[in-house]
């Protein structure tokens, strides 16, 4: 059958890693790549790296840190984060990323979402949400939770599914960084809207709280970053721990 | 030895090429082209393919004299060659994503949507699902029975004679994820994207 996945997102910050695992025997505690490989040999079903660099003139390390990332990880990579046209797209998948997740350009033009599912596929085009609830709905947040669109999260990720997104990748702009748990309610509700697997992201403190993503949340799959920083929790132990709980993992 | 990865623009390839780099190191040579000539001197091919069905048979015959150089490598010469995803799809005869599209026909079937029974089962068939082996391919040599493999897809490939089926997972039905017919190969799912086992499947299938 198939299995729930479990993903460890990087922040990658002018080709560095932000945070991350602090383990003694790294190399380079900053790389992403050595970290990615740390991720990858522990069982993560997916990789994904988010690209927060903020000036454009250091856009470019991001694609080098996919090539060398895709040479030494054999499992699925997903890099968000900046991604605003086709051009970018192509790019990023061309330096061996097998995903892109489009946030900000998806709402100000869900043609991107239409045109690059159509070039590309959409078994490579993530449509990240961030939503944020205001009163009995939530709404889509931009530019990294900054901007309210006003768009309705549910209608939204509707029509992302109608323009070819292969999967959505939905964060609660409520719980991202406050480690209480994902918003379970935002979760089963889009995943109930639509057909295509969606993906949990935003404020996993503990292993509970990866249980509560699949089994309340209805996602396909989990995504976690600071749980697994510093050692913390290992993916592995993740994995033991959501089988423990009747939940189908790649073990 | 010469493996050629057959590069016809069907999208994004470049994990396919890294896997198969990774595991030729510098004992085979991994070539990546549409040139006729390098195609049919080449001792295996591979065929990616990633988007529709149509996309990639419409890719594949855009690049003049393509089809008929793979026909003669594989059906003719009979050397070994590894379809992957939308390239094990395009053995078929017919293809029905998109528009109803004529497959290399091959291996005799259709390549049709799978059932997600009103919605109970999500598409595309994302993640990691089990493969159950029902017969000894050279391609899953050392690899056990249930062993997890990445699949990305949402349409299936029915062949006619089902003794050319060496693999399914269960994904709505028992979907078929894998097929030997004599020097032809194919896996639905990512070997390049399944971790330690899918290099496996690689490395065996470049020994053959």
């Amino acid at each position: 059958m198939l299995k729930n996945r479990i993903i460890p997102c990087l922040d990658v910050k002018n080709g560095r890693v932000v945070k991350g695992i602090n383990f003694v025997d790294l190399k380079d505690a900053g790389d992403p790549v050595e970290q990615a490989k740390i991720y990858s040999d522990g069982g993560a079903d997916e990789i994904c790296f988010l690209d927060i660099t903020a000036s454009n003139e250091n856009r470019d390390t991001i694609y080098d840190v996919v090539e060398r990332t895709s040479k030494k990880c054999f499992v699925p990579l997903t890099v968000g984060g900046g991604v605003r046209s086709i051009d970018d797209i192509n790019k990023l998948l061309n330096c061996g990323a097998d995903k892109v997740s489009i946030n900000t350009a998806a709402v100000e033009n869900p043609k991107v979402v239409l045109d690059s599912s159509k070039k590309f596929g959409s078994q490579c085009i993530v449509v990240a949400i961030d939503a944020k609830k205001n009163g009995d709905k939530w709404e889509i947040f931009t530019h990294g939770g900054r901007n309210n669109s006003g768009l309705d999260a549910l209608e939204y990720a509707k029509k992302m599914e109608d323009n070819g997104a292969g999967e959505l990748l939905v964060t609660s702009m409520d719980r991202d960084g406050t480690q209480i748990g994902y918003d379970v309610s935002l979760m089963s509700k889009i995943a109930s809207k639509v057909n295509i697997p969606l993906i949990a992201s935003g404020g996993v403190g503990n292993l509970d709280h990866l249980v509560d993503g699949i089994k309340l949340g209805n996602a396909s799959a989990v995504l976690a970053a600071s749980i697994f920083h510093y050692g913390k929790h290992s993916v592995k132990e993740a994995k033991e721990y959501l089988d423990s709980k009747g939940i189908p993992v790649r073990i | 030895m010469k493996v050629t990865i057959v590069d016809y623009n069907s999208g994004n390839i470049s994990s396919v090429i890294n896997s198969f780099k990774e595991v030729a190191k510098d004992k085979v040579n991994i070539e990546v082209t549409a040139d006729l000539s390098k195609i049919k001197s080449s001792d295996k091919i591979v065929l990616p393919g990633q988007g529709s069905f149509k996309s990639c048979v419409d890719a594949l015959n855009k690049i003049n004299g393509l089809t008929e150089a793979l026909h003669e490598f594989a059906i003719n010469n009979k050397k070994p060659l590894l379809g992957i995803c939308v390239g094990l799809q395009m053995f078929a005869d017919i293809g029905y994503e998109e528009t109803e599209t004529k497959g290399l026909g091959w291996i005799s079937g259709k390549v049709s949507k799978i059932d997600n029974q009103n919605g109970k089962y999500k598409l595309p068939h994302i993640g990691w699902n089990q493969i159950n082996v029902v017969k000894q391919s050279k391609i899953f040599e050392n690899i056990e029975n249930n062993s997890h493999m990445y699949f990305v897809h949402s349409y299936e490939f029915i062949p006619e004679d089902k003794n050319v089926i060496s693999a399914t997972t269960d994904y709505s039905t028992n979907i078929v994820c894998s097929v030997e017919k004599e020097n032809i190969f194919g896996t639905q799912f990512h070997p390049e994207k399944s971790d330690k086992l899918g290099l496996k499947i690689i490395d065996n299938f470049i020994n053959i």
